[in-house]
């Protein structure tokens, strides 16, 4: 059997169990328990690298007590926040509050759900993936608003008013840039998008569509931040002025899904981008242009890349990725919100309806690269 | 000295921001790289192990000088704790059994959770008789009552800490031992 090609642990329950139904709810338990692990089991690691990181720019050591260079560190941090007593402001709606934390939640695993991890590691593949994205990915914003408003608390308010316009704002200019790669690619089907990039580095869409990859790659990297909440525009908890913004009133367990939800986004958003721009789960190859005396050794050398697997790749360009968004987080100074504003509106939105139409005109007259 | 700073205009490069951004990347990544590859040249101290040695003049937690004999310096005059802006010094005097001098403390108490470290009580005393040159800053304890020093913990002190040629530091005249003193000092001390 080819594990390449076919859908082997989903085939397999399909074959050994008695109705159709039961094979349904079994390969969806498997899909959500996947996508979890997916999206929970990274995010310790990654708040370990986030604090390394920034504890190193910073020339600092950063956690260092448990474990082998602090690695158990966030694992302390989860059971103790865990078993931490859930408050819940006096005032504040219930529902509505125990509600909140959820969303974004929910928006992130939906986003992870559609992202090809390999040829065929995907949990679903709608034809119209990227509007699937972007519809799910609005989730967030509803679950940040509903938690300031919840809370009975003027900061809290504040911090999620503050987060929603930014959010709805920067969205408008990250779903122009996948228009534009659906405009490239020709599909709105992610995998699609990823095949398209197929072949060595000069097929990845930042460098396929020539000026026009590498802009709208730093527009998305530029939109993705502000659509993450994180620095340089954490606005929403901007900590000198808003305490912690709209999870000021959160803590225990509901604080630690808002704190999930924003590195499960992080690795989504990530994942877009490589999907996007970066050719996903390809492997890195290196371009031969032609040249005969290195055909055969940049040959040789991208089919030992191609020996890792898809997910490899995918977990590599992800971390890379992330390894950046903490470096932005890490060297550039908060803007005040009514720039922030005016460089989505002013500036990131005119300029992706020109990337649009740039991109059009390219498709029109071939300038695309072979 | 006034100093005029001449302001250059941006350059049409620095006006796109989008070089200066990615040069302060690079900022970010050459001290990331740099502090990664010897984390040992960076200027830290892992705190608990390894204590932080501060200079002999700054000012730590208190010390009680003695005379040659072994008694408290003090002369039981009150100063340091009317110069005290925290009122954390308790002293409680007594006649002393030396016949030059006429107090001795027989309670002398700092609270080190009141104190503010502000030095004041050493430049008030007349006879050199308080410190704070025991370099130990970080005082911890279980309980408040343990963060008030009594007499005999401030006047635990090893002399080996302290610089031996400081003659004042090690040894002070007066007391029973004048001959010692008259070495020391080079001063003829009147009996009254």
């Amino acid at each position: 059997m080819d594990l390449s090609t076919t859908n082997f642990i989903g085939d397999l329950v399909r074959e050994y169990s008695p109705y159709s139904w039961v094979a349904s709810i079994v390969n969806g338990v498997i899909a959500i328990v996947a996508i979890m692990a997916v999206g929970v089991g990274p995010s310790p690691m990654l708040i370990w690298w986030e604090r390394k990181v920034a504890a190193f720019t910073q020339a600092r050591l950063g956690p260092m007590r448990v474990g082998p260079w602090g690695l158990l560190q966030t694992v302390c941090d989860v059971i103790k926040l865990l078993f931490k007593e859930l408050i819940t402001p006096h005032g504040a709606d219930k529902l509505l509050f125990f509600l909140a934390p959820a969303l974004p939640l929910t928006g992130s695993f939906l986003v992870l759900a559609v992202i090809p991890w390999d040829h065929n590691l995907q949990v679903a593949n709608p034809g119209m993936g990227v509007p699937f994205i972007i519809a799910v990915s609005s989730l967030g914003i509803l679950g940040t608003l509903l938690a300031g408003w919840s809370s009975n608390n003027k900061f809290s308010l504040l911090g999620a008013l503050r987060c929603g316009a930014q959010m709805i704002s920067y969205e408008v200019s990250l779903s122009l840039i996948m228009l534009f790669v659906v405009l490239m690619s020709g599909s709105a089907d992610v995998r699609e998008i990823v095949l398209s990039q197929q072949g060595n580095v000069t097929d990845w869409w930042i460098i396929k569509a020539p000026f026009l990859g590498i802009a709208a790659f730093v527009m998305y990297m530029i939109s993705a931040t502000a659509e993450l909440n994180r620095g340089p525009f954490d606005m929403s908890e901007a900590e000198q002025e808003l305490t912690a913004g709209f999870h000021t009133e959160y803590s225990s367990t509901a604080f630690a899904m808002f704190f999930l939800a924003e590195y499960i986004n992080m690795v989504a958003t990530s994942a877009l981008a490589s999907v996007f721009f970066l050719g996903g789960f390809l492997p890195f190859a290196f371009p031969d242009f032609g040249f005969a005396p290195i055909v055969g050794v940049v040959a040789s050398i991208n089919g030992a890349l191609a020996i890792l697997p898809g997910f490899f790749w995918m977990a590599g360009k992800i971390l890379f990725l992330i390894t950046l968004f903490m470096f932005f987080r890490w060297t550039y100074p908060r803007p005040r919100v009514d720039q922030l504003m005016s460089l989505e509106w002013k500036f990131l939105l005119p300029a992706n309806l020109i990337l649009l139409g740039l991109g059009a005109v390219f498709i029109a007259f071939g300038l695309i690269l072979p | 000295m006034a100093k005029v700073i001449q302001r250059r205009s941006l350059t049409l490069l620095e006006r796109s921001y989008l070089w200066e951004i990615i040069k302060g990347m690079g900022t970010t990544f050459k001290h990331l790289f740099r502090n990664f590859k010897n984390p040992e040249k960076m200027q830290l101290m892992s705190y608990p192990e390894v204590e932080v040695q501060t200079p002999q003049n700054y000012r730590g937690s208190h010390r009680l000088m003695k005379r040659p004999d072994g008694e408290p310096r003090c002369v039981a005059c009150y100063m340091c704790s009317t110069a005290c802006p925290a009122r954390c010094i308790t002293i409680e005097a007594e006649p002393s059994s030396d016949p030059r001098i006429e107090k001795k403390p027989r309670k002398f108490e700092i609270d080190w959770l009141v104190c503010v470290f502000c030095g004041l009580c050493e430049e008030a005393c007349p006879v050199d008789a308080i410190r704070m040159d025991t370099r130990k800053v970080a005082i911890s304890h279980y309980t408040r009552k343990e963060f008030i020093a009594d007499m005999p913990r401030l006047l635990n002190w090893d002399p080996k800490d302290f610089p031996a040629n400081d003659a004042q530091s090690q040894k002070a005249p007066g007391g029973k031992q004048n001959q010692q003193a008259k070495q020391i000092w080079g001063l003829e001390v009147k009996h009254s």
